[in-house]
């Protein structure tokens, strides 16, 4: 099926990937689905308070307090009784504070857990390295049984809620803080174990994925006014992960940048430096955090200051291609 | 089932226990003869509505082994039930077996979650309780931490939580052996009157001699009928390595396997007490 791409307004209409959870919850809730949510104190912000407000899905909200390793466990024993159980929280709690109960419980166990804890990477912003998870990709692509969706804006995060809910097993939707422009078309409906090619290149391959998709996309344009002929791939599923996609626009272009907000060890780059390493190597560069926490500012602000925006990912391409 | 019955099987797992730990070489033969009596109770003496012919059917009561490390009962208890032959116990801890250190759920049946990773059972089971209330059906969770295992925080997020939601559906029995591998829980890291926490966090909490199998059978089926809006917590006096002498309140015994002749010993001992 083709996948349809952002009409001009809806590119214009920035939207942060956690607006889609709550609101797609109350969706399949009302298809039937057996959906709970348990968050820890936080519903306001990941959203998932819109289906408690709800008063026909007020009991399938629960509240733990702040008590993350509680959430998960919480979650796990509401999809052990046959529900489908999203969680909440920030991403640096949610994932890093509880990842033992994701580890030992929900992917030993192959549980219906969906983590869905928000404000990942430097999206969160101005709360500071204490709060901005860059590892969350790194731990959970280790453990066997866990799905990874990484939306790209607020029509993909929608679908890969949907489609986290509608998998048996473990799944993982990295959700920011931050408003992006569109990327794909309201109503969207991707594939697990999907990349997609939104623009098509010869020179190189940007594989981004999440928020930085946007970002890879002015790249794109900057090199092309360069006359640098920029394909431009958005890494959806980064578990299981897309390896044809990727091979195939690596043999195009020959050198492939890769581009997260996380940190460069264990996340997209390595995952494509890994991919390429055993079936098709080539010179790679990776655009992400490296060796540091992440600090106090706007988004925007600290995307330049750690050269993760579109400069930086121009610089990258050039000094990959010198 | 008669009284004496009950206490033949409790007996008969025990010897299980030394057997399969013998023929392992390594597991946790004290915390697993010290709950070994209140599992009879659960699975023997008509408490848990469960089927081993249909492990997963719908209305079956629920149990979680919090502290997992008591594998050997568990598998002692589901085998004797019916869950699976009896001989499979001793490939315990053996490649290839289904019967993992610690208890997985993809493989063994009747077991409901995996468990091993200490302070986890308590939310699952909070979890579990909160799912059926809204499924509303009658069925009731039951779960067995260790005292050791309450120095973990999440048994206290957990305890809030289950209180705060007002889970009457949900029991928890503490194992309270007083040991745990590096010595007393007084010595090692003092946990204080486990009832008196959980009543301080808004649980109806018992007493309980977790030996004695009628006591606890009747304790646990009056809590499987109280739904007066708090969850159950019942503090069960026990003694690590209940049974076997040498095994007995010794810290010593929480994770080592014994030899062959130590085997001999206790199951003698078993054999004698059994009588």
């Amino acid at each position: 099926m083709a996948i349809r791409m952002a009409s001009a307004e809806e590119k214009a209409n920035k939207r942060a990937t956690r607006a889609a959870l709550g609101t797609t919850l109350i969706k399949l809730a009302d298809e039937g689905l057996p959906i709970v949510a348990v968050d820890a104190d936080l519903s306001g912000s990941t959203t998932l308070g819109k289906l408690g407000a709800k008063p026909e899905y007020a009991d399938r909200l629960f509240n733990v307090g702040i008590a993350e390793q509680n959430m998960v466990d919480v979650a796990a024993g509401l999809s052990l009784a046959g529900n489908i159980a999203f969680t909440g929280s920030f991403a640096v709690f949610g994932i890093g504070r509880a990842y033992d109960q994701i580890r030992n419980t929900v992917a030993y166990s192959k549980l219906n857990v969906k983590l869905t804890p928000t404000h990942a990477g430097l999206s969160v912003g101005p709360d500071g390295g204490s709060h901005q998870m860059m590892e969350d990709i790194a731990l959970l692509r280790q453990l066997p049984n866990v799905t990874i969706l990484i939306p790209a804006d607020y029509a993909a995060a929608a679908s890969a809620i949907e489609l986290a809910a509608r998998m048996e097993g473990p799944a993982y939707v990295r959700l920011g803080r931050a408003t992006v422009p569109g990327v794909y078309a309201d109503g969207v409906q991707l594939e697990v174990g999907k990349s997609y090619v939104i623009r098509e290149g010869s020179d190189v391959t940007i594989a981004a994925c999440g928020s930085l998709v946007d970002e890879a996309q002015k790249a794109a344009d900057l090199l092309a006014a360069e006359g640098i002929s920029a394909e431009v791939i958005d890494c959806f599923s980064i578990q299981p992960f897309d390896e044809e996609t990727l091979i195939a626009s690596v043999a195009k272009t020959g050198r492939v940048v890769t581009v997260e907000d996380h940190s460069v060890h264990g996340g997209l780059g390595s995952t494509v430096a890994e991919v390429l390493a055993m079936r098709h190597p080539a010179p790679c560069a990776f655009v992400g955090l490296r060796g540091t926490f992440g600090k106090s500012g706007s988004y925007e602000e600290l995307l330049s200051y750690f050269h993760m925006d579109a400069p930086a990912i121009v610089e990258a391409v050039k000094t990959l291609m010198a | 089932m008669e009284s004496l019955e009950l206490k033949a099987i409790a007996n008969e797992m025990r010897k299980d226990i030394i057997r399969m730990l013998e023929a392992a070489g390594s597991g946790h033969p004290g915390g697993s003869l010290s709950c070994i009596d209140m599992l009879t109770s659960l699975y023997f003496g008509g408490v848990l509505r469960h089927d081993p012919a249909d492990p997963k059917r719908a209305d079956r009561d629920y149990f979680i082994l919090s502290k997992g490390h008591a594998a050997p009962a568990l598998y002692a208890t589901l085998a004797h039930a019916g869950y699976f032959p009896v001989e499979e116990l001793m490939t315990l801890r053996k490649l290839g077996t289904r019967l993992q250190g610690h208890p997985d759920s993809s493989l063994v049946p009747g077991v409901e979650v995996g468990t091993g990773s200490l302070g986890q059972g308590l939310s699952i089971s909070a979890g579990l309780a909160a799912g059926i209330r809204l499924r509303g059906t009658d069925q009731v969770v039951f779960t067995i931490l260790g005292d050791g295992e309450c120095q973990e925080g999440q048994i206290w997020e957990a305890a809030t939580f289950a209180a705060h939601q007002k889970l009457d559906n949900l029991v928890a029995i503490v194992d309270g052996n007083g040991l745990q591998i590096d010595g007393a829980t007084t010595d090692v890291c003092q946990v204080g009157d486990l009832g008196d926490k959980f009543a301080a966090f808004g649980w109806d909490v018992h007493r309980i001699d977790g030996h004695d199998i009628d006591a606890m059978t009747d304790l646990f089926n009056a809590l499987k009928a109280d739904r007066g809006g708090k969850p159950h917590a019942v503090v069960a006096n026990t003694v690590k390595g209940k049974g076997v002498s040498f095994m007995e309140n010794q810290a010593g015994w929480h994770g080592k396997a014994p030899d062959a002749a130590q085997a001999a010993q206790a199951l003698a001992e078993l054999e004698e007490g059994g009588r």
